[in-house]
């Protein structure tokens, strides 16, 4: 039975790719809570493999995390009639709303501009902006500045050579989460390159989501929003209406 | 001690919610004003959205004028039926308000147009106010009476109406007019719009100073619930969390206002209000007139 059992395995694995990512994350839910002030994740995992370590190339790491696609429009200004003014406005169709790219190396070193094309790993492939007008020709420009300011909020992230990776075979990193956080699901990508080839590719995600109270204001606010708009209004009167009492309590 | 905000989804420190609260709240029972002028832009400079800002304040004014009328009721210094009348007309404006603001979204312009509207309607009625004071403080310091109750065109208008708290008998067209033309300019510009209320009303109607800030406080509360209303449920974007956090500096700093404003001289009340409304004003222009450090900005995909 057991010989039976090992052949069934070795049988399976051989299809499969010679080296393959066994993940784990220090936690798979961020819980947005009324304190939440940002989160730190630990992703850590082993390369499984059947045959033994080539050494060259060198086994390379790339993680990235990315929130949910949101639309943009991102504005320019120009100076009309003495003051500052928006004029021209490119749409950006597809934008991660978070974007975190970590790796062992320098990212030009560890993935080539094909396998870049190919996964959409490194941030301006991560941006999707197919309708600049035709007025604009300059449309590059416009995503570089969605980079630029997004970045400066540490929601975009290129952190190179954060990723240790042990013997070839162990590798972990720790992603920040700035406070500013979208609720969706956070798609994480782990790619194992070699000589900048991906070899391996291994597909998780992360789950952000507002808890207790957050949780429960931000429904209500979309899903009834008289009700919620209404229960505004009267915390808002009633605060005022007690604080005033308060005051002529002390008064008296 | 940070907090995150479940609807403007971002983290802030609760104290210097509560610190704002209370400074705007001060002002607003000094002055009669919502502070909305000036904590739409505060919250702007700390990283709230600016469509969160602007529909929250909303709901924060309604709190902090509640408390602010309630003192004012208590002295009898509401003038309940020029402030119906104020009502009415601030009803009708913010709804064209809200459509006047929705055609200048569309347009991808209506963070120029708030400015612009800053810059304008602040310089003037600062400018006016400022000078005017002066000129009050120097005949009360020669000994001449305060010249007011001029007649002027306003009383030869139809529809007249007695209004015994202000001790007025004018026709209803210009508080309604004012009350439109301040309706519109609360919508458009997310505040109460006290700032151009109290000036309208001391100069155009010829009201008393002490009535005028309770009667736009009570105009205000109604005009803004409505507004708060409107964008909770058009565009969910009032956070009560934040709002709750403004309130509370913001009701308490009222209460201790409106004690300063009955000690001071109506004079150095406007003058005081004159000087923050156009330092409000040079803060604008300048912004509008140097180049930034940053020419692009991120927003919300236009449709």
């Amino acid at each position: 039975m057991r010989v039976v059992a090992v052949l069934v395995a070795l049988f399976c694995a051989l299809p499969a790719l010679a080296e393959e990512v066994v993940l784990g994350f220090s936690k798979d839910t961020v819980s947005i809570n009324t304190s939440f002030d940002g989160s730190e994740i630990l992703i850590f995992g082993a390369v499984k493999r059947e045959a033994p370590i080539p050494d060259e190339p060198r086994l390379q790491v790339i993680i990235t995390v990315a929130g949910p696609n949101e639309t943009f429009a991102v504005r320019r200004k120009e100076k009309r009639f003495g003051i500052w003014v928006n004029t021209d406005a490119v749409e950006i169709d597809s934008a991660p709303s978070f974007y975190a790219v970590s790796t062992s190396t320098a990212l030009g070193l560890s993935l080539s501009d094909t396998e870049d094309l190919r996964h959409r790993v490194s941030i301006p492939r991560a941006i999707r902006s197919v309708g600049a007008p035709d007025t604009i020709e300059d449309a590059t420009t416009f995503t570089d500045a969605l980079i630029r300011i997004k970045s400066s909020s540490n929601q975009y992230q290129l952190n190179e050579g954060t990723i240790s990776v042990d013997a070839q075979t162990l590798f972990r990193t720790a992603i920040k989460l700035p406070a500013a956080l979208t609720e969706g699901d956070y798609e994480t990508r782990i790619f194992l390159t070699r000589g900048g080839e991906v070899i391996s590719r291994y597909d998780a995600s992360i789950y952000v989501r507002k808890v207790g109270l957050e949780r429960w204001l931000y429904r209500l606010s979309r899903e009834n929003a008289l009700m919620y708009g209404l229960m505004s209004l009267a915390i808002a009167i009633g605060a005022g209406w007690s604080a005033s009492a308060v005051f002529r309590i002390f008064r008296a | 001690m940070q907090i995150y905000l479940p609807i403007a989804e971002v983290s802030v420190n609760a104290f210097l919610l509560l610190g704002l609260g209370g400074i705007v709240g001060i002002l607003s029972g000094m002055f009669g004003v919502g502070g909305g002028f000036l904590m739409t832009p505060l919250l702007f400079f700390i990283g709230i959205p600016p469509a969160v800002a602007v529909a929250t304040e909303a709901n924060q004014i309604v709190a902090s004028s509640f408390s602010g009328v309630l003192a004012h009721l208590k002295r009898k210094t509401v003038d309940l039926r020029m402030g119906t009348v104020l009502l009415i007309g601030g009803l009708v404006g913010a709804a064209l308000g809200v459509v006047v603001f929705n055609y200048l979204k569309a347009q991808g312009q209506v963070d120029l147009l708030v400015k612009l509207c800053y810059v304008v309607f602040l310089g003037i009625i600062g400018g006016l106010m400022f000078f005017e004071s002066l000129r009050a403080i120097r005949n009360t310091k020669r000994g001449k009476p305060p010249t007011r109750k001029k007649h002027n065109w306003i009383h030869g208008l139809p529809f007249k109406m007695r209004f015994r708290v202000s001790g007025l008998y004018i026709s209803v067209i210009p508080p309604l007019l004012v009350g439109v033309s301040v309706g519109i300019l609360a919508a458009i510009m997310g505040v109460g719009g006290g700032f151009i209320m109290v000036p309208a009303m001391i100069y155009l109607l010829g009201m008393p100073t002490k009535v005028v800030v309770g009667t736009s406080l009570f105009q205000i509360i109604f005009v803004t619930a409505f507004t708060t209303m409107l964008h909770a449920t058009t565009n969910f974007t009032v956070d009560v969390v934040l709002a709750v956090l403004l309130l509370v500096g913001g009701v308490i700093g009222a209460q201790i206002g409106t004690r300063i404003g009955v000690k001071m001289k109506a004079e150095q009340l406007r003058i005081l209000l004159a000087i923050m409304v156009l330092a409000v004003c040079g803060k604008l222009a300048l912004d509008l007139l140097i180049m930034p450090s940053e020419l692009y900005s991120i927003g919300e995909a236009g449709h």
